[in-house]
């Protein structure tokens, strides 16, 4: 028998065994696989349509009231009852998912905007940057934040803008973490190295190669904690401290669902299935990006 | 070993003083003071109101009063109700609090852990897919939805459970299993995916080469080490259930800490406030410290100095 090495030939060389696929589309198959978070993504497609074009179809208007209509349970005119002010509450459930889902993108996008600042910086230069900076962080962690929301809503004043200032500035920490601990693993490989070789400056660094690299890390992140802000808004209306009247959110409405549960139980019914149901599609979406964009992250 | 528990207890200090200072500023920058009521008093009685509680103190001297009460174990009177302290506040409801939590604790790590065994035991089969699939639901159930639906099921339907108040043991179910709802989903996850990492090691396959028996196998030689996150989780957890306290004791009527904090808010009694997230915050945080102090005896491999 011949042990001898082959020669590779340049038509071995050149044979691929499966086909090139970038990143986004290798996530995609690897998602689609995914029966669970291809449910998730469909609902909150779907609630994103409702959010969008259900109070545009919609003949009532989310803070019309008429009281003769008050408290009328589901009918063909009114599909989910009315309230006690008689305001159409299907209405109000697709309002309520505008200022919901709005609360949860921008109170997330700002977490990612001080997060992979914050991270990338203390990541990037190490030593004892990173030090005093991760020391901050967790000086903060073993804070109670919810109670700091509360209080900052207490200073604040209730209110769209200021949720999002509430929110945003305080729960930015575990995004900072992430962002932190991919960037220092990332900085000491090659081409990182190459690329400082190469005369790129720290930003070109930090923007450019680390942290579109973390990009996994950092969409699971996201994704999971845009439930999480709509979940603390929901708490936060729901002891009166959320958005102001009339306008609605899901945890106004669940909080009003509250008072006439006994008479009424379909009022809390409907803002509480909407809530629960998008919880489910980013927490089912999450879990799925988690198993597509980095199957060796696992918790 | 001596020397990284002299290390956490600095940083719980450290981590309590920002609390208090933060608390403090963040009460102080309310715009008007806890007396700008609808109806304007007369200016005397203002000044008499804030000559009493000291409001009108430059800041620092406030903050070094505060400090100097806070070290007596004194959170000061409240604002609202005239005749009552702080302390007496947190005296009445924080039994009730610890009561209703510590049930929910122990509900949710009783049901937790196995659930998430099961799951890992069973990957990819029937079992897993059920854990798996309540634990999703579990954590995307907010408490407050939970309580109203319990209440509505046992309370209002089949009339087997009292709906709200506070008393004998069976006033206890209902808001227990509230709270317990969101942190058991989580223990569950975090279980069974810890269970799996350990499950693969090959110290496992080992035993199981042995031919040591699975039931022994899992209870010996997996479960310590895939309790270890959980370990983690449940300072994190005792502060969810604390926090999460505040709503369902105010849906369930209960006198606890947690509905005091809601009144106050409403009432916006700020002394009550600051007190009561001052007592809380103080409380977590010792609780995460012997979090970490069990871990540091649970996992010898942990490196004193705690690196990541």
């Amino acid at each position: 028998m011949d042990f001898s090495p082959l020669k590779p030939t340049a038509e071995m060389l050149q044979k691929q065994t499966r086909p090139h696929l970038g990143f986004r589309q290798d996530a995609w198959l690897r998602l689609k696989k995914n029966r669970a978070a291809l449910a998730g993504l469909s609902i909150i497609v779907f609630i994103s349509l409702l959010a969008v074009f259900g109070p545009m179809i919609s003949p009532y208007s989310y803070s019309d009231q008429t009281l003769a209509n008050a408290n009328q349970p589901p009918s063909a005119a009114h599909w989910f009852g009315t309230d006690n002010l008689g305001r159409d509450l299907a209405t109000r459930v697709c309002y309520g998912a505008r200022i919901s889902l709005a609360i949860g993108i921008v109170a997330s996008l700002i977490n990612l905007g001080i997060g992979v600042l914050y991270g990338g910086i203390s990541g990037y230069f190490g030593g004892r940057i990173d030090s005093v900076m991760m020391r901050i962080v967790d000086i903060l962690y073993g804070i109670p934040l919810l109670l700091y929301v509360i209080l900052l809503m207490v200073v604040l004043k209730p209110g769209l803008l200021n949720v999002f200032i509430a929110l945003g500035l305080v729960y930015w920490l575990r995004m900072a973490r992430i962002v932190r601990a991919q960037v220092l693993g990332l900085k000491e490989l090659e081409f990182v190295l190459a690329a400082r070789v190469l005369g790129a400056s720290p930003r070109r660094l930090i923007f450019g190669h680390l942290l579109p690299n973390s990009l996994g890390p950092i969409i699971v992140t996201l994704t999971l904690s845009i439930p999480e802000a709509i979940f603390i808004e929901a708490f936060l209306s729901f002891i009166g401290l959320g958005v102001s009247a009339p306008m609605a959110s899901w945890g106004v409405l669940a909080s009003e669902g509250v008072v006439t549960l006994r008479s009424y139980p379909f009022q809390l019914l409907w803002p509480a299935v909407a809530i629960s149901l998008t919880m489910l599609g980013f927490n089912f979406l999450g879990d799925g990006l988690r198993d597509a964009l980095d199957p060796r992250m696992r918790r | 070993m001596f020397k990284s528990i002299v290390g956490r207890i600095l940083s719980m200090l450290l981590v309590l003083w920002v609390i208090i200072t933060v608390t403090f500023v963040l009460m102080h920058a309310i715009p008007g003071g806890p007396f700008t009521a609808e109806k304007a008093l007369p200016e005397a009685v203002m000044k008499n109101i804030e000559a009493r509680y000291r409001l009108n103190d430059p800041l620092p001297k406030q903050y070094a009063d505060y400090w100097a009460n806070l070290l007596r174990g004194d959170l000061g009177p409240s604002f609202k109700y005239e005749s009552r302290s702080v302390n007496e506040i947190i005296a009445e409801g924080f039994p009730v609090s610890a009561e209703l939590g510590l049930v929910a604790v122990t509900l949710s790590v009783l049901i937790g852990i196995p659930a998430g065994m099961a799951g890992a035991l069973y990957q990819n089969r029937w079992p897993d897919h059920l854990v798996m699939l309540l634990a999703t639901v579990g954590i995307s159930v907010p408490s407050f939805i939970l309580a109203t639906l319990l209440i509505f099921c046992f309370a209002l339907w089949l009339r087997i459970l009292p709906a709200a108040m506070w008393g004998s043991p069976e006033y206890v179910i209902l808001p227990a299993l509230a709270l317990a709802g969101m942190p058991t989903a989580f223990i569950a996850r975090l279980t069974r995916s810890s269970m799996l990492e350990v499950l693969a090691q090959d110290y496992i396959r080992t035993a199981r080469a042995k031919g040591i028996a699975p039931f022994t196998i899992l209870w010996r030689h997996a479960l310590k080490n895939a309790l270890l996150p959980v370990v983690t989780y449940l300072g994190p957890m005792i502060a969810a259930i604390f926090t999460g306290s505040f709503v369902i004791e105010s849906i369930f009527a209960i006198p606890g800490l947690g509905r005091h904090f809601v009144t106050s808010i409403y009432n916006r009694d700020y002394t009550v406030i600051l007190g009561i997230t001052v007592f809380y915050s103080a409380l977590l945080v010792l609780m995460n410290f012997l979090v970490d102090l069990a871990y540091l005896w649970l996992d010898p491999r942990i490196k004193p100095e705690g690196e990541d």
